[in-house]
């Protein structure tokens, strides 16, 4: 069974998944990283692919792809660090990233080294959900990678609905209009929207993402979903922290998985 | 063949629209209502009456009698440059705006490199009395001040763009994230370039170019095809302006003047037909300049409006077919070929279109062809750069 379902199937709320950019702030942090993010307790792990003109990503996440970059970051290399990432790791993975680089790379190499390494899943925001479906789901599905489509405040119903039927895995769910790292809480409109998408009944579990940066903005968004995915803040915490890199990220995630949080 | 998309919003290989989910649902209301609107009686007569009052077209053909005989041919200059704000991107902006009003937009994202679509856009934006927002490239800001200030003049926000080379590529990201914070905005692209259907639209409204020029040289010639037709391409807008009637008559040559920058493998470039790959950038599939990774390669072009990775779909497919040859041009050749129109015509070029009359020097044309450049902007806003030109040119220098 894919990982990501394996997830799911035991745990159905308070989800963590953290976005981090492989390559930020070293080049050859990715594994460790990792595995601090799987001790310190995270469900589920999205490796960010840098791309040098991402569109979906704010500041933070941009300069971390520039830093990644300068770094000398490619795909080759992620999948190199990733090699034996899977005998001492068993949360889900994912990749994430810009269509570009993985095009360069070639669809069914990509897939490919996604299987081999033990990769559960990929988000490419802006690979489209028609040209997804004609032309890549057939490379994807013969290994077995599943791609998790995004919807938005925007997102007609009709929309969602077939999204939710080719969707497997987990849908992730913009919580508003915006580029990641922009916004930093959870207002009320967005909880409204939060509660349409909760009356539609979908088959697939859901992440909230963008804009949970803290504890309550994570307890919050827990409310509406299957739990939450952070970015943005993690990269933020990663480039500030003067402790080192696991007691960071134990910090970090202890932080917004504190329950003991005042007012929700 | 077909010059037009498909349904999917393809021209041949090239276009779609990869776009982030949260671009969809505003991607989608243009694509559904952009024909509609646009090909409306009514919108045609408020957009045909602007070009004409406002905008000052038809933009006369002028036969250029002393570069003719210099180049031993017949060249006929397309006078874009004679239209309002210097450019041709006016045509562009006029069209655009109209569809935002219809729209029911007030907000208005746009991006610029030599700031000519900036300075077109902030001016219908007054026009309409519509909030503009104009993103530029810190570098591009600099080496095109006088366009900078004009904007802030007519009431647009400029804002400086500091990513990347901080040129046009990286002011165009910027004001897509805009529209995605923004989706209640109206994105008013300045190019054939982004996803689809902005290319179709950009195309159309600029193709106004090429159906005066048909009218003109039957006037002038007797015949409505001219043998060649040479135009300079950042994004590819006067050029897919100026080609558009013609692209079904394969009698009329058709050529893009791209930027070699200092030379097409100095590393300092923005060639893209001879350094491009198929990629994606700015929502489209194209020829885009980029590494073996898949990361963008920053241009370079003392043109700011052609210092672009990339062209649009439409000419990545010409390109493709062979239906366009496009040929490169260094950053001297542009400039010396700018001055040479001065000197011989008594008009200063922008330093975009002297690129394409670069490829006068290039090109050997028999006396009896006709040939047709478009003249798509006029150079105040170098003025920086040629003045450098000529004072580096009065050095004295090794005679070759
Ligand atoms: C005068 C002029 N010509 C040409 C261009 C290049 O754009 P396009 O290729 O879209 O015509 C620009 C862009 O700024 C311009 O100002």
């Amino acid at each position: 069974m894919n990982r990501i379902d394996k997830l799911f199937k035991s745990k159905r709320e308070g989800i963590l998944n953290i976005y981090f950019t492989a390559g930020f702030p070293r080049l050859n942090q990715t594994a460790e990283i990792i595995k601090y993010l799987a001790e310190a307790g995270v469900d589920m792990i999205e490796i960010g692919i840098p791309f040098s003109d991402s569109l979906a990503d704010g500041p933070t996440i941009q300069q971390s792809n520039e830093k990644a970059l300068a770094n000398g970051m490619n795909l080759k290399i992620i999948f190199e660090q990733l090699k034996n990432i899977r005998q001492s790791i068993d949360i889900p993975l994912i990749l994430m990233g810009s269509l570009n680089p993985i095009m360069q790379f070639g669809i069914n190499e990509f897939c490919k080294k996604c299987k081999e390494t033990g990769i559960d899943g990929v988000i490419i925001p802006d690979l489209p959900f028609s040209e997804y479906i004609e032309d890549y789901k057939k490379t994807f599905d013969k290994y077995g990678i599943y791609n998790i489509f995004l919807i938005t405040p925007q997102t007609s119903g009709d929309r969602i609905k077939k999204t939710d039927t080719a969707s497997k895995g987990f849908i992730y769910m913009v919580s508003s209009s915006s580029t990641t790292g922009i916004k930093s809480k959870i207002e009320k409109s967005q909880e409204e929207y939060f509660k349409r998408i909760n009356r539609m009944n979908l088959k697939n579990p859901k992440l909230i993402g963008f804009g949970i940066s803290d504890n309550k903005s994570f307890l919050k968004a827990c409310q509406y979903a299957n739990g939450v995915v952070i970015g943005s803040a993690f990269i933020k915490a990663l480039s500030s922290s003067k402790a080192n890199l696991k007691t960071t990220i134990n910090n970090f995630v202890n932080e917004i998985k504190r329950t003991n949080c005042c007012i929700v | 063949m077909t010059y037009n998309t498909d349904k999917k919003g393809y021209y041949g290989k090239f276009g779609g629209a990869y776009i982030p989910e949260m671009l969809h649902a505003n991607i989608e209301v243009l694509k559904n209502n952009y024909k509609k609107i646009t090909e409306a009686k009514n919108f045609q007569k408020e957009y045909r009456q602007l070009l004409k009052d406002y905008a000052g077209r038809p933009t006369p053909l002028y036969f250029a009698s002393r570069l003719s005989e210099h180049f031993k041919t017949n060249v006929f200059l397309k006078r874009e440059d004679l239209c309002h704000t210097g450019a041709h991107k006016i045509n562009n902006t006029i069209g655009q705006i109209l569809l935002a009003k219809k729209l029911n937009k007030t907000r208005i994202i746009a991006e610029t490199g030599a700031g000519q679509h900036g300075v077109a856009t902030a001016t219908v934006c007054a026009l309409m009395n519509m909030k503009c927002i104009v993103y530029m490239g810190e570098t591009d800001m600099k080496r095109q001040m006088p366009n900078v200030e004009r904007m802030k003049m007519l009431g647009a926000e400029v804002v400086p763009v500091y990513s990347g080379n901080k040129t046009l590529k990286d002011a165009t990201n910027e004001a897509i994230r805009d529209w995605i914070n923004n989706p209640e905005a109206y994105y008013l692209i300045g190019s054939v370039v982004g996803p689809h259907p902005y290319p179709e639209i950009v195309a159309g409204f600029q193709s106004i170019i090429s159906e005066e020029l048909k009218i003109q040289m039957k006037e002038k010639t007797g015949n409505e095809n001219p043998d060649c037709i040479i135009a300079c391409i950042g994004g590819g807008s006067n050029a897919a302006g100026i080609f558009y009637h013609y692209l079904k008559n394969k009698k009329v040559k058709l050529i893009a003047a791209e930027a070699a920058g200092k030379g097409i493998h100095s590393g300092f470039s923005a060639a893209t037909s001879v350094l491009g790959k198929p990629g994606i950038l700015h929502g489209s599939k194209t020829l885009i300049m980029q590494n073996e990774d898949g990361q963008i390669t920053e241009p370079y072009s003392i043109s700011a409006g052609l210092d672009y990775p990339g062209i649009g779909p439409l000419h990545a497919h010409l390109f493709d077919i062979k239906r366009v040859k496009f040929i490169s041009i260094t950053d001297n050749q542009a400039l010396k070929a700018a001055l040479f129109l001065t000197r011989m015509e008594g008009i200063i070029p922008a330093l975009e279109t002297a690129h394409a009359l670069a490829c006068l020097g290039k090109i050997k044309f028999t006396k009896k062809e006709k040939v047709v450049i478009n003249l798509s902007g006029r150079g105040d806003k170098d003025l920086e750069a040629y003045i450098k030109f000529i004072k580096n040119k009065k050095q004295p220098q090794i005679h070759r």
